[in-house]
């Protein structure tokens, strides 16, 4: 059984001149336990709603996911945000750091909310992204290539079965664009984590055994050039 | 705040605790401003309570050891005010022979005679007995005590025992002299000329005796530039009573069926009337207060409202971690009732000031003491109830933080 499993997903948003806009509409998608893959889909793709459909951010209007054996549309938002909390990491493409925190605040937090603080884990992971020096600056004190690695020590800190990196590299030059990407997928595969990654990024998807096209997964995005 | 403790897991509350903790320093500046305005308004409806409280309390307390005043015919409080508190100016004079009849009733136990009419700098000097500053308990088990060194005045000499107020105010001690000013309100153009010594300062009693300069009752009643017709009489004469029932008789033969005099009884009972006639200041005392404190909650409302925009993303990023809408809503309001509490912990030392300030006009202009450390239900029911206020105060920005759309905050959206 695969940890991620997607089908009949739609969703839906309300334009602004009150018509209907479907933005997702994926009839089928799975990921095996500990997989890598990307997605490759340009702006306006549904990327980032897909994946906050299967973060449990958003809910979807019909259809199914399968996270672990937990159907996530069957459950309570409170269900939802707790199996967030517990089985998924997200990467985000500004990082979305916290910027009253330090960095060892920001890892501890992704983990207070999930299965409770692991202090020397948070400082584990950290080391592990090359921040053990760093570990009580304020993110704005930081480059962006290591605000990128503490998002990423943060995604790891509960340990997740699934990692959702939304465009991580999106905000990076390409020297910290490649480091970004490499922590991300050792870091996955050390801690044993599933990653779906989407990107528009030709050079990003180059780096993946298994890239997808979102054009063709998810109905509703307008078709684009296959990145092979 | 206990009903939303109630409500969360502890993981939800040590979670909300958390953010508010990181949300109050990073907040710093209008957490500080917010508080100071909680601390301002709790401090003046602390202090008002206290005071308006403890001021009645101790005002109705202080008989000086009488039952009642005998006067001229006047209002029983202005007799009360001027012969007890040293207040307000003498209604007039009786006769030394209606002083010497109540001396001799045998339902009388005390009857000591008082005569006013000059001051020092403003201090006014009370003509009286020496009984005043050796037999009368000014409070259960308490009677006037000179200073080491000092004794009770003759009263065939000009001599004064002071106030230990007055001795500080006037910086008077033992073995100076001075000169008497005419009349109760000091005008240095109305210097009298006898020379009065000073042979002894009086232990603090608490009391409004504290403001007194005492002298012998033929001191005043012989003064230079006083009326020579009038100097057997007394201002009023002050009565400690063998039994409530003297009370009621006396009252009766003085106040309804003479016409000459009036019999002030009970005291405490008429300082009481002074508190129920200026009650309506009270009431818009506390009126303002408690518009200040609903005023300081509003900023607090407002403060963190306002702060909800910029807040939007990160109670987003918040929610992307896993933290609960009920977490986010119990940190705002949490943070709500923190700074209410920060502001009433200030607002402790700001009602020490205000009491404080307000005892000493209050001793400066009576010599009656308000102690500002008195322990009052208010002192526990004003922070509690600052502190719910202000948690209600958090529901309306908490319920916008709990809307929070967390997918529309996240940025980017493709």
């Amino acid at each position: 059984m695969p940890l991620l499993h997607v089908s009949q997903l739609k969703k839906s948003f309300l334009a602004p001149d009150g018509a209907t806009h479907a933005v997702v509409d994926v009839s089928e998608f799975a990921l095996e336990e500990k997989a890598q893959v990307a997605l490759a889909g340009e702006s306006g793709s549904g990327k980032t709603t897909l994946l906050n459909l299967i973060a449990g951010i958003l809910k979807p209007d019909s259809g199914t996911i399968r996270l672990g054996g937990e159907e996530m549309s069957a459950l309570s938002e409170p269900q939802r945000d707790r199996l967030r909390a517990t089985k998924i990491g997200y990467i985000f493409q500004t990082f979305n750091l916290l910027q009253g925190y330090t960095v060892l605040e920001n890892v501890l937090l992704g983990m207070s909310f999930g299965a409770g603080e692991d202090r020397e884990f948070a400082m584990a992971l950290l080391k592990r992204v090359g921040l053990e020096n760093r570990l009580h600056h304020q993110p704005r004190q930081l480059s962006t290539g290591q605000q990128q690695r503490v998002a990423v020590a943060r995604a790891l800190a509960n340990r997740p079965k699934l990692v959702l990196a939304d465009e991580p590299t999106g905000n990076l030059d390409h020297a910290n664009a490649r480091e970004a990407l490499a922590l991300i997928r050792e870091g996955c595969r050390e801690n044993g984590a599933a990653l779906l990654l989407v990107s528009h990024d030709r050079e990003v998807l180059a780096q993946f055994e298994t890239v997808q096209d979102l054009a063709r997964i998810n109905r509703a995005a307008a078709p684009k050039e296959v990145v092979s | 705040m206990g009903c939303t403790v109630g409500l969360l897991s502890n993981k939800t509350f040590s979670n909300a605790v958390r953010l508010v903790v990181k949300s109050l320093r990073q907040h710093a500046l209008s957490t500080s401003v917010t508080a100071a305005s909680i601390a301002l308004a709790g401090g003046l409806l602390m202090a008002v309570w206290v005071v308006k409280s403890e001021s009645q309390k101790t005002f109705t307390g202080v008989t000086g050891g009488f039952d009642a005043v005998l006067g001229a015919r006047s209002s029983q409080l202005q007799l009360v005010l001027n012969s007890i508190f040293h207040l307000e100016a003498s209604p007039g004079n009786l006769a030394n022979a209606d002083y010497l009849d109540l001396k001799k009733d045998t339902r009388v136990a005390l009857a000591v005679p008082i005569a006013v009419g000059d001051n020092f700098h403003g201090y006014r000097l009370v003509g009286t007995t020496t009984e005043m500053l050796t037999d009368v308990e000014f409070a259960p088990g308490k009677k006037f005590k000179v200073r080491e060194g000092g004794r009770v005045f003759d009263p065939n000499l000009r001599e004064a025992v002071v106030g230990s107020f007055a001795a500080r105010k006037l910086g008077l001690k033992y073995g100076d002299t001075f000169q008497p000013f005419h009349g109760l309100i000091f005008n240095e153009r109305d210097k009298h000329e006898e020379e009065y010594v000073v042979v002894g300062v009086l232990e603090p009693s608490n009391t409004p005796a504290d403001r007194v300069i005492w002298i012998s009752l033929a001191g005043i009643q012989n003064m230079a530039g006083h009326d020579p017709k009038t100097a057997t009489d007394v201002s009023a004469v002050l009565v400690k009573l063998r039994s409530p029932i003297a009370g009621k008789q006396l009252e009766l033969m003085y106040n309804k069926q003479g016409n000459r005099l009036t019999f002030a009884w009970p005291i405490a009972q008429i300082m009481a009337q002074l508190f129920d006639k200026i009650g309506w200041m009270d009431r818009v005392l506390a009126l303002i207060a408690y518009l200040v404190a609903l005023v300081a909650t509003g900023s607090v409302l407002a403060s963190i409202y306002n702060s909800m925009n910029e807040r939007r993303r990160e109670i987003a990023i918040l929610r992307a971690l896993g933290a609960r809408r009920g977490t986010i809503f119990s940190a705002v309001v949490l943070e709500s009732a923190a700074i209410s509490a920060i502001g009433m912990a200030v607002a402790f030392g700001i009602y020490g000031v205000i009491v404080s300030v307000v005892a000493a006009v209050i001793r400066e202009q009576t010599g009656v003491v308000i102690d500002p450390l008195t322990l009052h239900p208010v002192l526990l029911l004003a922070p509690a109830g600052m502190i719910a206020l202000g948690a209600l105060a958090g529901v309306v920005p908490a319920w916008k933080a709990y809307r929070t759309d967390v997918a529309e905050n996240l940025v980017p959206v493709s």
